[in-house]
């Protein structure tokens, strides 16, 4: 594939992303204080996101695995995933944290118990959107071309 | 001593992608950014005793120039010592109380908010943290500046404006 269609099919997907909902502004945000003298900056705020969530998603079912759940403990950790997501503009992950919220409010085991597994699930999915995503960026790179905006 | 070439801000946050980004946007803005993830590294910065507030190492007026710190931006949800608690430690310091402290919030909570601005808050930004709320920090900075030149009665370069405090505060106008 030449540097042009490689560009307009970066384009396309991350303009795809944005109409699935799976990246918001803030996402956008990201991007425009990144520049030459800060050039990984993105890629490394995302990296900071994935370890941090899969940190949280493991402490989440821990806590959820436990004879007698500890809400406030599950809230807190749900807190920091909402916080987290919506920095980097991970919208749809940082939806599911509100309705993961408002059933540890409820003690609603079930609920929470399905929001968890939602969450690794939308996180999972955008993560592997991301990834696609820099990998394109980095083959324009590569190419010798500039990530289009 | 004259004036410092960059303002230094004093970030606190315990989330280490939110203190990336903030770092991020002030630098971008120009600031000098020192970032710290909890209340007490804040104060430990600022050379505040965790325990009781006014023992100072310097308690005169100079201590905060020594630190060189014109801003505190700081969460409001932290383990430990909130965001509001240090706003409090801050401002019942003697050398600190005239630094604008700002804070940030994930939630919009009303009545948290109002308490912040209350007991001396400088301004309270949603998160995430945009650029053009950093944008809005300046006027902060130059006016707190050259209020503590003028108290050292230093020849200041920046000509201030009018204080606001001198201005009649208008309440919210209600729709009739």
């Amino acid at each position: 594939m030449d540097l042009v269609q490689l560009q307009r099919q970066l384009v396309e997907y991350r303009t795809s992303l944005y109409h699935e909902g799976f990246l918001d502004e803030q996402f956008t945000q990201l991007q425009e204080l990144q520049d030459e003298n800060n050039p990984d900056f993105v890629v490394e705020v995302v990296s900071l996101f994935f370890e941090d969530s899969e940190r949280l998603l493991n402490e989440l079912t821990k806590a959820l695995e436990q004879q007698s759940i500890d809400f406030k403990r599950v809230d807190a950790h749900v807190h920091q995933l909402k916080g987290s997501s919506s920095s980097i503009g991970a919208q749809r992950v940082q939806k599911v944290c509100i309705a993961f919220r408002n059933y540890c409010e409820e003690q609603n085991v079930e609920g929470c118990l399905k929001c968890l597994q939602q969450v690794r699930h939308e996180y999972s999915l955008v993560k592997t959107k991301l990834e696609s995503m820099f990998q394109l960026e980095q083959q324009i790179l590569s190419a010798g071309g500039s990530i289009p905006m | 001593m004259g004036m410092p070439a960059q303002f230094h801000v004093l970030a606190v946050d315990d989330s280490l992608i939110d203190r990336k980004l903030i770092e991020r946007l002030l630098k971008t803005s120009s600031y000098q950014v020192t970032a710290v993830d909890s209340g007490s590294k804040a104060l430990e910065f600022l050379g505040l005793n965790d325990d009781n507030g006014d023992e100072d190492r310097d308690s005169s007026a100079d201590a905060d120039e020594q630190v060189g710190v014109n801003l505190i931006i700081t969460d409001y949800c932290m383990p430990g010592m909130t965001g509001y608690d240090l706003l409090r430690r801050i401002k019942q310091s003697s050398s600190f109380k005239d630094i604008p402290v700002v804070i940030m919030s994930s939630e919009n909570i009303p009545s948290r908010i109002n308490r912040c601005l209350e007991d001396g808050a400088q301004d309270f930004f949603l998160k995430p943290v945009q650029l053009s709320d950093v944008n809005k920090l300046r006027p902060h900075l130059i006016k707190t500046h050259s209020n503590i030149n003028k108290r050292k009665g230093m020849e200041d370069d920046i000509h201030s404006p009018v204080p606001d405090r001198t201005r009649p505060r208008y309440n919210e106008l209600e729709v009739v």
